[in-house]
């Protein structure tokens, strides 16, 4: 299940390491590092970070099943994140986590397509409360007043953008931007 | 990057007025909100239409505040010159993207990229504002300060969030930015800090309220050679987004506040610990602290005065718990975020066992304002006990949605009926939930109690960190309760034992309850897990897990009763408890509902006895699919359309039908049928 790691990605990995300093306290900016490089944390890296910090491996896996943020498993292509927030619960979120997880085609208890193109997770609030019900997608990307049939269309979207741009499963992330995550993501440049 | 530091305060002051008087140049302002909310709207591209349209109109665009030439700048500021600018949250999220128009305060609400030219005509023609772009359509509501949505209104805290280009320290410092540090650090011992901070009566806004000079003091008495400030962004509240639009709208103020807490409590170490699920916020302040270096506002020998402070940035990883004080200080060293017994508390041992002064966001962008015009100026509005203005989220069904800040002591009225215009769509109010899953539910005879630490206390409830979510008759309160148990319970961090085991009996007991399962006895038994675990619980994360649940059965305890003793849902919001049903009176025949289903329980009824039967349908429509929208088919069968129904046994309740209707012809009522344990369906009395 876990694709084969290559020895020469440990590369990156060790300068994300150096980058961050060989100190317990750099644990946690580290795996999240290393979690955007790969889009989850495979089990040899969580060895490997253990003996480079000097820590027993099991308090680097304490951490990494600790938080939310990590996943020791891989993750879609697209992570699309149905927040359930109070706003949202009330205003009909389970009712769109329903249709996006029929739109992506997902069985029950998955949460991950088998061609790796759809992560669905309902998550926390995220802070975007006056426009619930809201999805993200890739974190980037935000969708407020969501109705089923609109997360429907939007998984849609995503599937086409998925095939017509087709990236490998492992890798750097999300390469796409389309013009809805950099808007969401752009005021960086635009305030410089 | 060039180096521009600012040697002591007359340099900053010099500087302050010398970019207030560019910042003048830029007139007409157009300034684009670029909010989490009006950004999912469009609103960059809002942005770059303005540029193209004013491009377009020839000379005097100029997006940026660097001008350095003062003869320039004198020269522009007698023409104006039109600017663009992003900002921060600026407030009315509902109805964004929004745009403002300085010097006027114009409004507007839901631009798009079409309306831009219209806009840019009246600016540049000076004819007033394009009135079908107000929010109201009202020429007596152009201004934003006009609107009822601001006018309960004291932005205080949030007075340059939506106004300025958020963690451009120029316009900051135009604004007087940085000027509440100089006056600490030039006329004042730490000391006269904390007693001002003290005088002023200024409380911890992450929800226990504590007195904040008072964690100072205990900081700035406990013994070390090192010291540590820490400012909590951690805002993990659902239904809470203040923090996130304070540190995307202004963070200078936020880092200025974090300074003056360094000097006054005697750090020379600072964190900012922000969630990760705010990219946004995350990458604007870490922005504001790279340019607050460069200025020399952050770092060595800040102003000239021989104070040192060094400021990091932690990203959180995703664990609620985080917000908790001594759980915060675990996830910075680097371990599991788990909470430790307080005493000794973080003021007396902290990070890595150093005294450590932990703010929230919110307190600390009270903290610039506050010294600045001192503690009598700060106790102008709010209460004796609670001095000073809130911030709160305003969300849920209610008809404007936002970020707002009234004065301590405004009451729930003001904010929702007020502020937030009432009800959604004509419903009944039925309860507000406040302070996020440590807090309460409070109901129509609380609107008009006063919103103040003391008062909500005594209700049962808490202000937390100020989410509040309007709930309409709809919702359940058993399934609201059940819903922060199931939050609580995932983000229990496994530590103590009556969190771990009693949020996830309570979340059993409440699932029953919703799925109409439970009887009474379960009912008493929730409310004494309930008490002990409110007494037991090692933080306060397990210490206030029981309040949904406690104000819930305090103040509708009926609904509860129905839960166990008739296993209703007098709400039907319980999906377990309910069925779908259809008003063959209001449906139209469009099919659309059948379209949506995903288990084919809607069909149409056969003429005859009034029945689901897919047979019936192929004929009335002279098509398997739902009927077709050409001309011809809609003319000719508009009339004859039979309505459609539910077939309650294979329906699976997932609302994607009453979402689809487009007649509002979709109800939910009762539940019509119960499935025994062998999963066939049975009829109950309550079916009709």
């Amino acid at each position: 299940m876990v694709p084969a790691f290559e020895g020469r990605r440990f590369e990156k990995l060790n300068d994300i390491i150096e980058r961050n300093g060989r100190t317990p306290s750099s644990l946690i900016p580290i795996l999240q590092e290393v979690q955007e490089e790969y889009r989850y944390l495979p089990e040899e890296v969580l060895t490997y970070v253990a003996t480079a910090l000097g820590l027993p491996p099991s308090a680097v896996f304490g951490v990494a099943t600790f938080y939310a943020q990590f996943s020791t498993e891989p993750k879609g292509r697209f992570v699309i994140k149905v927040c359930d927030g109070t706003a949202c619960h009330v205003r009909g979120a389970d009712t769109v986590h329903f249709a996006v997880r029929r739109a992506a085609g997902l069985e029950p208890g998955r949460k991950t397509t088998d061609d790796l193109t759809f992560t669905v997770e309902q998550v926390n609030c995220v802070g975007a409360c006056s426009m619930a019900p809201v999805v993200t997608v890739n974190d980037r990307r935000v969708y407020g007043d969501m109705t089923q049939k609109e997360a429907a269309a939007l998984v849609e979207r995503l599937r086409k953008e998925a095939e017509e741009e087709p990236v490998p499963t492992e890798g750097a992330g999300d390469g796409v931007g389309t013009a809805g995550e950099r808007a969401a993501d752009g005021a960086g440049g635009a305030a410089g | 990057m060039t180096d521009r530091r600012i040697e002591d305060r007359r340099e900053l002051e010099m500087l302050q007025a010398r970019l207030a008087r560019a910042l003048e140049t830029l007139r007409p302002r157009i300034i684009v909100c670029e909010g989490t909310g009006c950004l999912a709207k469009g609103a960059a591209d809002v942005r770059r239409a303005f540029i193209k349209e004013l491009e377009k109109r020839g000379p005097g665009i100029d997006l940026d505040l660097a001008l350095e030439d003062p003869d320039e700048v004198e020269r522009r500021r007698e023409m104006g010159v039109a600017a663009v600018t992003p900002s921060g949250c600026q407030g009315l999220c509902q109805r964004g993207p929004l745009v403002t128009v300085e010097p006027e305060g114009y409004l507007y609400v839901g631009v798009r990229p079409d309306d831009v030219p219209d806009i840019v005509q009246a600016v540049v023609e000076g004819t007033g504002p394009v009135v079908r772009l107000l929010s109201d359509r009202d020429l007596s509501q152009a201004r934003a300060a006009d609107i009822d949505f601001f006018r309960p209104q004291e932005r205080r805290v949030l007075a340059w969030c939506g106004r300025i280009r958020p963690g451009d320290i120029r316009e900051y410092l135009a604004r007087g930015g940085y000027s509440a540090l100089a006056k600490a650090l030039t006329e004042m011992t730490p000391d006269e800090v904390i007693e001002e901070v003290t005088a002023a009566g200024l409380r911890g806004r992450g929800g226990a309220g504590f007195p904040t000079g008072k964690k100072w003091r205990v900081t700035r008495d406990a013994e070390g050679d090192k010291k540590y400030v820490i400012v909590n962004g951690d805002e993990g509240d659902p239904g809470a987004f203040m923090d996130r639009c304070l540190l995307e709208g202004d963070p200078h103020r936020v880092l200025e506040g974090l300074i003056i807490a360094a000097y006054a409590v005697g750090a020379d170490e600072g964190y900012a610990y922000v969630r990760a699920e705010y990219p946004r916020a995350v990458r604007l302040l870490r922005r504001a602290m790279a340019e607050a270096e460069r200025y020399g506002l952050l770092g060595e020998d800040i102003l000239g005065s021989g104070f040192s402070f060094r400021a990091r940035l932690k990203e959180g990883a995703g664990a609620f718990v985080c917000g908790e004080e001594t759980a915060l200080i675990a996830s910075i060293e680097g371990r599991r975020g788990m909470p430790r017994p307080r005493p000794p508390f973080p003021a007396v041992r902290g990070l890595w066992g150093r005294p450590t002064c932990i703010n929230n966001v919110e307190t600390l962008g009270n903290v610039p304002g506050l010294i600045l015009y001192g503690a009598a100026a700060y106790r102008e509005v709010g209460t004796d006990g609670s001095p000073g203005t809130k911030i709160f989220a305003l969300a849920g069904q209610v008809e404007r949605t936002g970020l707002i800040e009234v004065p301590m002591g405004s009451t729930l009225r003001d904010v929702i009926f007020g502020a937030g215009g009432g009800i959604r769509g004509g419903k009944e109010f039925k309860a507000v939930q406040i302070g996020g899953p440590s807090g309460g539910c409070l109901t129509s005879r609380h609107l008009d109690l006063p919103l103040d630490y003391e008062s909500l206390k005594e209700a049962g409830a808490m202000i937390g960190s100020g989410g509040l979510v309007v709930l309409d008759e709809d919702s359940c309160m058993v399934e609201v309760a059940r819903f922060f148990m199931s939050f609580v319970q995932s983000e229990s961090c496994g530590k103590c034992v009556p969190c771990r085991e009693g949020t996830r009996r309570m979340l059993e007991l409440l699932t029953k309850m919703t799925e109409g399962t439970a009887t009474k006895a379960d009912l008493e038994l929730l409310e004494e897990l309930a008490g002990s675990v409110r007494e037991s619980a090692l933080c306060g994360l397990g210490k206030s897990a029981p309040n949904p649940v406690l104000t819930t059965l305090r103040y509708f305890r009926d609904e509860y009763l129905a839960h166990v003793t008739e296993h209703r849902c007098p709400a039907a919001a319980c999906l377990e408890l309910v069925s779908f049903e259809i008003d063959p009176e209001k449906c139209i025949g469009c099919g659309l509902c059948a379209k949506a289903c995903p288990s084919g329980a809607v069909r149409q009824v056969d003429r005859a006895d009034g029945t689901p039967d897919g047979r019936r349908r192929a004929e009335g429509a002279g098509d398997a699919g739902p009927a077709k929208k050409s001309p011809a088919a809609k003319g000719k069968t508009r009339k004859k359309r039979l309505p459609y129904a539910i077939d309650d046994e294979l329906c699976l309740r997932c609302d994607a039908c009453r979402a689809a209707c487009p007649k509002g012809a979709v109800r939910r009522v009762p539940r019509k049928t119960v499935r025994d344990r062998s999963g066939a369906a049975a009829t109950t009395a309550a079916g009709d």
